[in-house]
């Protein structure tokens, strides 16, 4: 099967469970988690259920096109389900049956494995999923966002495309995994593959990025003052790649790193709070409407 | 009476394997204490679990309470009883609260004040009746990690998927997050069903029939078998980390063993990094050939059972493959770093933001080696192996290797070390100076290791409590007692007499230089001081010592540590000898008289007006003179209770506190000269000998 149907069996999938299929934020963010479907929506009471392919840059693990394991963009096959369902396992499991893989022909497991991103406030316990020994997906209960509990608690399913792909064409190279009939990773990224990792590496302007930096900092600031959590937010995301690039880039001592990432991570909370004080004006309207529906 | 057996199954989405053997053994001990305190009577208490069930059988459980008697108390006996004698409106009253008569009343005495009591009859209730309180054993489980999942309260260890409560064929009615009790359980996640108990009696068997072997040990002995084959077949040695296999154990609920292979040439890969890919990523047992060499094979138990191995193994050998892949990658980059560029990397990596870099750390112990290593008396060869490996202990950190699997610090240390030139001697210590790594782990054999070792926990301990960072509680996040008992441990097996309070003060005084200090040191130095005694208290302990023995030993301060074990040992088995307690009584005499005495100048043996006097002085001489060239902390003890003849003459017969200020100031000296000498082995009036 190759990557663009595997996504649409997924979107399929996650789509008769009641979930909106969303396109992919348009801002450059490091993992799915970080997109506003993801962050701001598991805050608050309202009920979400989402799906969507979201391409993730890790400036760090690009590698000049050359590493049959390491991308700097990667994809991500994110769901969001607020509340978590009950059968949330049995709908996971039966999303890879739909992918053909029979789970009695492999050794499917759930191995510990709790996820914690410091710069966002975020904290969640949950699995990584093992197929035959090989992790391929993020399995989380999200318990505090932006440095909220979560309430109701979300369920975050973050399927690695190209390692589920990797697997399923039986490919040892990541670029040579087949998107669609005719054309290869490689066909489609390599290029930009290249040509961002020589930006990362060896052309980026370090003393630029810590000026847009500051900038975007700023910016996040000023608009999350005037109650605006979205453009505040876009912000953000902007602070938390230019700070991969430059901690990429080698830029960042150990000292600063923690000074760096504490920053961003004051902005999110702060972002989280104030989404969440701003659903409340409104009346957490998801809510109210599907309270309204059960009671008609 | 008759007598049903009892079966509680908490089904849960896949626990942790870490936690899954003590939450098994809490709920039983929470379930027994239950039926214990219920005084419901049982014959037996079976534990099973798996990676999604903690379940507990309780045998022959009896259908009702046992009849008892709980005496209630009432009002004292003067309130209890009027002027007159007759019962009072007070006594009255209790009686009627407790369902009975004044006749019942008797009276017992509690602290020296007689009361009122009556003894009840509480009849037995019956056992289904009580049953559903086991929902608060269910709910009263802890976990040292807990979640919360939908839009529920209870934090638990992993959302509940079912409960089986059945008390012979009926179902004990209760509810936990919305899941209600019932008799239906689930089997394994791919090849069993749903499946539908009719009593608690053969839950064993009728999982085994769904693909769980719900018996943990069983399941265990299953997959050592199952090693066992595949290294017969094979002509293999596949040796048994006992942690992996519990913790493979919890990972699957029914084991199949299977093998793959790797490529040969990955074999060029250090076997350390090989196997920490294969046990730490994987959870695979590495397999070795009859001589111990590393073989490219692999061993993985897979949950489920032996349809379609060889895909299982393929998608196994394909992940190890990628994994090995970058593992030969980062071995061969870092071939190309040399360890003057690694150390200078290490001048930007922050050890700690208020401590400073890595590279100033190194610096500070490797002053602190060299001071060591100088008082130590080693030799030049060994002094300069110390010297070198304290410089360079740390380059590995900057290693993509250790970076990928920081778990192999030293290690990879000590081979690339050996692979740049540097002698056996540096190359080991770098590995050792890490050591103990754990609980488990040994000291630092070779010398120049001891005494990086030694140096860089004790440069740790002192920057972390010069910036006030001190463990308190169960707060010590960077597990600086096990480090200093690692120093003490080493010491130890070393027999290193080097003072602590010594090696205390050398480090903080580099600590000092650096700048780093919060505090004043003489506060920094009474807080290791006070630190370091507790790690040795609690080692004592540990041994068996007894509490006062402690405390007489650690009384005489924190020098060699060695010997403080040593006379700790000598006085826990010298404590049940005839003449013990006399021996003590008379040397704790001088220490408590010493008290108030300070030495002043020698003594002077004119002013002595008796015998005994003279003769105390003379052994004394003796003692200190022996004490002075060094003995046995055995030939110590003796050396104090050959005292005891002159010590108890000599109270006989003088009156310290003399009238003659000037007699009294000599005695006074003397006693005090005495009291440093057996100060020095313990401060034996600590000792309790009643």
């Amino acid at each position: 099967m190759n990557i663009q149907n595997m996504i649409l069996t997924l979107q399929k999938h996650w789509s008769e469970q009641g979930c909106i299929l969303m396109q992919a934020y348009d801002v450059e963010k490091g993992a799915g988690t970080m997109s506003p479907y993801t962050f701001l929506r598991a805050i608050g009471p309202e009920p979400w259920n989402v799906a969507y392919v979201e391409p993730s840059r890790r400036p760090a693990d690009g590698r000049y096109g050359e590493n049959p394991n390491r991308l700097y963009q990667h994809h991500q096959f994110q769901v969001i389900m607020k509340p978590s369902p009950d059968n949330i396992q049995e709908l996971y499991l039966d999303s890879l049956k739909a992918l053909g893989i029979n789970p009695l022909e492999h050794d499917i497991r759930f191995v510990e494995d709790n996820w914690e991103n410091p710069s966002l406030g975020c904290a969640g316990l949950g699995w990584e999923v093992w197929l035959d020994g090989m992790e391929i997906t993020q399995f989380t209960y999200f318990q505090q966002v932006g440095g909220l509990e979560c309430k109701p608690v979300s369920v975050e399913i973050t399927y690695g495309i190209e390692r589920l792909a990797s697997y399923i064409q039986d490919k040892e190279n990541v670029f040579e995994l087949e998107w669609t009939d005719g054309f290869t990773v490689r066909d489609i990224f390599g290029q930009p593959e290249f040509e961002h990792s020589k930006y990362t590496f060896e052309t980026s302007d370090p003393d630029m990025l810590f000026n847009l930096f500051n900038i975007y900092e700023k910016e996040a600031h000023r608009q999350m003052e005037a109650g605006l959590v979205h453009p505040a937010y876009d912000y953000v995301l902007k602070c938390s790649h230019v700070f991969n690039i430059l901690d990429a880039r080698g830029a960042i001592s150990v000292t600063e790193r923690t000074g760096y990432i504490g920053r961003c991570r004051n902005l999110a909370r702060k972002v989280a709070k104030t989404f969440y004080e701003e659903r409340e004006k409104l009346g957490f309207p998801i809510l109210a409407r599907k309270e309204q529906l059960g009671h008609e | 009476m008759s007598k049903r057996n009892l079966l509680l199954e908490i089904g849960l989405e896949e626990m942790p394997a870490r936690f899954i053997n003590d939450s098994i053994q809490q709920l039983s001990d929470k379930i027994e204490v239950w039926f214990k305190a219920k005084n419901i009577d049982f014959s037996d208490l079976k534990m099973f679990s798996s990676p999604r069930r903690l379940a507990v059988l309780v045998t022959d459980v009896a259908e009702g309470q046992e009849d008892s008697h709980e005496e209630a108390k009432g009002p004292a006996k003067k309130i209890a009883l009027a002027a007159d004698g007759s019962w009072s409106k007070a006594a009255q009253g209790f009686t009627r609260g407790q369902g009975m008569t004044v006749e019942d009343i008797y009276f017992k005495e509690i602290n020296g004040v007689e009361y009122a009591h009556v003894k009840k009859f509480i009849e037995g209730q019956e056992t289904a009746n009580l049953l559903p309180e086991l929902k608060n054993i269910i709910t009263g489980l802890t976990f040292p990690k807990n979640m919360r999942w939908a839009s529920e309260e209870l934090r638990f260890v992993r959302p509940i998927k079912w409960i089986i409560a059945m008390f012979g064929n009926d179902v004990i009615p209760f509810s936990i997050t919305g899941v209600a009790t019932g008799n239906q359980t689930k089997g394994h996640r791919f090849l069993g069903t749903e499946h539908v108990l009719g009593s608690p009696d053969n839950y064993e068997e009728e999982l085994l029939n769904q693909y769980v072997i719900v018996d943990s040990a069983k399941r265990k002995k299953a997959i050592r078998t199952q090693l066992e084959n595949i290294e017969q077949d094979n002509e293999w040695v596949i040796p048994v980390d006992e942690d992996l296999l519990d913790e493979v154990t919890n990972l699957v609920e029914y084991p199949t063993a299977l093998f793959g292979r790797f490529e040969e040439e990955f074999l060029e890969i250090p076997e350390e990094v090989l196997i920490t890919s294969m046990k730490e990523h994987q959870r695979y047992f590495p397999v070795k050939s009859k001589s111990g060499a590393l073989l490219p094979y692999f061993v993985t138990v897979r949950n489920g059972d032996h349809q379609h191995l060889d895909k299982v193994s393929r998608g196994n050998e394909k992940v190890l493959r990628a994994r090995l892949a970058d593992a030969a990658f980062f071995y061969k980059e870092d071939q190309r770093l040399s360890i003057d560029a690694a150390l200078a990397k290490l001048k930007n990596i922050v050890y700690h933001e208020e401590i400073g870099t890595v590279a100033e750390k190194s610096s500070r112990v490797r002053e602190l080696a060299k001071l060591i290593s100088e008082r130590l008396e080693l030799d030049e060869e060994t002094q300069k192996a110390v010297d070198r490996a304290a410089e360079i202990s740390k380059f590995d950190l900057v290693t993509q290797m250790v970076y990928e699997f920081p778990e192999l610090q030293g290690i990879m240390g000590e081979k690339y070390a050996l692979q740049k030139g540097e002698t056996s001697a540096v190359a080991r210590a770098i590995n050792e100076h890490y050591m103990p790594r754990n609980a488990e782990d040994g000291t630092a054999e070779s010398d120049a290791g001891a005494v990086v070792a030694i140096a860089e926990k004790l440069d740790t301990i002192c920057s972390f409590f010069a910036i006030d960072v001190i463990p308190s509680g169960s707060q010590d996040p960077y597990a600086l007692r096990r480090q200093a008992l690692g120093i003490v441990q080493t010491l130890v097996n070393k027999e290193w007499s080097l003072s602590l309070e010594l090696l205390i003060g050398l480090s903080l005084n580099l600590v000092n230089e650096a700048g780093i200090v919060k505090k004043s040191s003489e506060e920094i130095y009474q807080e290791l001081s006070h630190f370091f005694g507790l790690r040795l208290k609690h080692l004592l302990q540990e041994q068996g010592i007894r509490y006062d023995l402690i405390d007489a030993v650690l009384g005489s301060g924190l020098r060699d540590i060695p010997g403080l074990l040593e006379k700790a040992d000598i006085l826990q088995v010298k404590k049940d000898e005839a003449g013990f307690k006399e021996s003590i009584e008379a040397l704790s005499r001088v220490l408590n008289i010493a008290s108030k005495a300070e030495i002043i100048g020698d003594i002077n043996e004119e002013l002595f007006e008796n015998q005994q006097e003279k003769q105390l002085f003379n052994k004394f001489l003796e003692a200190a003179k022996q004490e002075e060239e060094g003995v046995s902390a055995a030939a110590f003890y003796q050396l104090l209770v050959s005292l005891k003849p002159e010590i108890n003459n000599y109270f006989e017969h003088t009156m310290v506190m003399a009238e003659s200020s000037e007699i009294r100031a000599n005695r006074l000296n003397q006693m005090a000269k005495l009291a440093t000498l057996i100060g020095k082995f313990a401060k034996v009036n600590d000792i309790n000998v009643k």
